[in-house]
């Protein structure tokens, strides 16, 4: 098929639908945000005179930064735990399964059921009176229900890396099915034995993968609300729902606004100084 | 990696980590005890059976079907058009506006769902149904665009030069050609973008106002204790939606793109 300028226009037309709506949708929100940052709610009205106030008070609230630096370290956490067990799958998978299809299915089903009964599962699980702890003292391993299960960040990071799992197999597989199989013999050929092959060729080649999981994982769990708010207990709080909260039950959007961005900022900061490290040091263990 | 089976032993344990949690909602949704816990004393389908009965949910569940319905036709009819470009034309920014439209899966749910609410607020949309069906078409565009991508890849293009040829119009074309060979990827868009919508929680919590939708529901039923039971029977059914629907879906999807070999 020849790309005319006219194939190429009408690519546009039949594009643009779907551009503008999406384009639309992360702009004018973000804009919005941007500009209730700026303004401060005076009881049920909002006082449109432009003011850093809401990004000063944010700033000097100690809660605004533990609970921001929590999320970090949390989303972090789940990033590693969830990438590292999804490695030797996505390595199973794309080295040794021999119906691929069939696995990739059965890794990303789970994903497809809905997100909020995937926590809610796990709150039913490690509950005091839940599922893991009766099974335990039925079974007499436990005497006594532990308490350290549910509400707190181990719980948050359970259950996100769960929820999560399919995201850091897929980039992963797809960077290691892309490695030239002559390669893997070149280094074979060369003297190089297995684990040798695996951290000189293979790892590296597969930084990619693992840096777009890390990024797909790392950046919507700084901002997930459901989890954190199911089984994070008061220990397990995340930024996401004090955002939440300014929005709801403290009626102050201004506020909400600046903390929505606060955390997108950080969030881009993190995402970008990891881009960078990742591919340096992808470069320098090749 | 030493031992060959070891690394499919890990592979075993991990599907089972994977699909373990989802299985106790329909396990203790039988159960007659109102805890969730073991032993289980006893097998009901009383938990069902009371669904039957509860306004507010089967209203729920109305919303949500409305909302699903809306927004897979408004998605997908974007995302087939979108994809068609994105597949068999060459233009400037195509790139980008694929990147664009597959932006909404990486900004956290929060984020999207507050500076949504502020948009349609200060526009004058009310938190309400209509503004859910807005926002869940955005979130569901890159899953209709990836699976119709993965449709006109399939299929020959030389079938819509040989229409023009002989003398197709190109919306013609569109519809006599290259629409019923894409129906059955069309299909499978249909029914995941509804998923899509159907599942959602954290943007459908902040726009839906005062008509929840289904998960928004059993977010406001999940605090209550004396309700779990109730709970964790509606969430098997959810649960078992999703799936059938997804079943379907990835039948249409491999009956669009050849992968059976037909």
């Amino acid at each position: 098929m020849s790309f005319t300028r006219s194939e190429s226009a009408r690519g546009m037309v039949l594009a643009a639908p779907a551009t503008v709506y999406a384009g639309f949708l992360v702009a004018a929100p973000l804009l919005m945000l941007a500009a209730h940052s700026l303004w401060t709610q005076s009881y049920v009205t909002i006082d449109r005179t432009p003011t850093l106030d809401n990004y000063t008070s944010a700033l000097s609230d100690p809660l605004v930064g533990h609970l921001l630096f929590r999320s970090l370290l949390i989303s972090a956490g789940v990033t590693a735990v969830t990438v590292a067990l999804a490695y030797p799958i996505a390595y199973f998978i794309a080295r040794r399964a021999r119906r691929k299809t069939l696995w990739l299915l059965l890794v990303t089903i789970p994903f497809w059921s809905s997100y909020l009964l995937r926590v809610f599962a796990w709150k039913v699980i490690l509950g005091y009176n839940g599922v893991l702890n009766s099974a335990l003292i039925g079974t007499g391993v436990i005497g006594e229900p532990l308490t350290f299960l549910l509400y707190n960040e181990f719980a948050v990071v359970l259950t996100l890396a769960h929820a999560w799992a399919p995201f850091a197999i897929l980039p992963i597989y797809v960077s290691l099915r892309k490695i030239d199989p002559a390669l893997l013999e070149a280094a074979t050929d060369l003297g190089s034995g297995r684990i040798e092959r695996f951290l000189r060729v293979t790892l590296p080649l597969t930084v990619p993968g693992i840096v777009a999981a890390c990024l797909i994982i790392f950046i919507p769990t700084v901002g997930d609300y459901v989890t954190p708010s199911l089984v994070g207990g008061s220990d397990g709080k995340m930024i996401a729902n004090l955002i939440q909260v300014q929005f709801g039950a403290a009626n102050n959007w201004p506020l909400g606004a600046a903390l929505s961005l606060l955390a997108m900022l950080a969030v881009g900061f993190i995402a970008i100084v990891f881009v960078l490290a990742a591919t340096g040091i992808g470069r320098r263990i090749r | 990696m030493r031992l060959p089976g070891g690394l499919a032993a890990y592979a075993a344990l991990y599907l089972a980590f994977l699909y373990a949690p989802a299985m106790f909602l329909p396990l203790f949704s039988f159960s007659d005890g109102t805890i969730v816990a073991f032993p289980i004393t006893g097998w009901t389908l009383e938990w069902y059976r009371q669904l039957g009965g509860q306004e507010t949910m089967l209203r729920a569940l109305a919303n949500s079907l409305a909302v699903g319905a809306i927004s897979a036709l408004l998605s997908t009819s974007m995302g087939v058009l979108a994809a068609r470009a994105l597949v068999r034309s060459r233009f400037p920014g195509s790139r980008a506006a694929e990147g664009l439209i597959m932006l909404p899966l990486v900004i956290p749910g929060v984020i999207v769902a507050s500076s949504m609410l502020v948009l349609f607020v200060s526009i004058g949309l009310k938190p309400s149904l209509a503004a859910v069906v807005l926002g869940h078409a955005f979130l569901a565009l890159p899953f209709s665009v990836a699976i119709m991508k993965s449709s006109f890849e399939g299929f020959d293009a030389s079938l819509e030069e040989a229409a023009v040829d002989l003398g197709s119009t190109p919306f013609e074309t569109f519809r006599r050609v290259t629409l019923p060979i894409a129906a059955p990827g069309i299909v499978a868009s249909l029914l995941v973008t509804f998923t899509v919508s159907f599942d959602e929680f954290v943007l459908a919590f902040f726009l839906s106002g005062s008509q929840p939708t289904l998960p928004v529901y059993i977010w406001s039923q999940i605090r209550f204790p004396a309700k779990l039971p109730n709970t964790l029977a509606l969430g098997t059914l959810l649960l078992l939606a999703s799936v059938l629907l997804l079943a379907l879906a990835e039948y249409f999807r491999r009956r669009s793109t050849g992968a059976d070999g037909s």
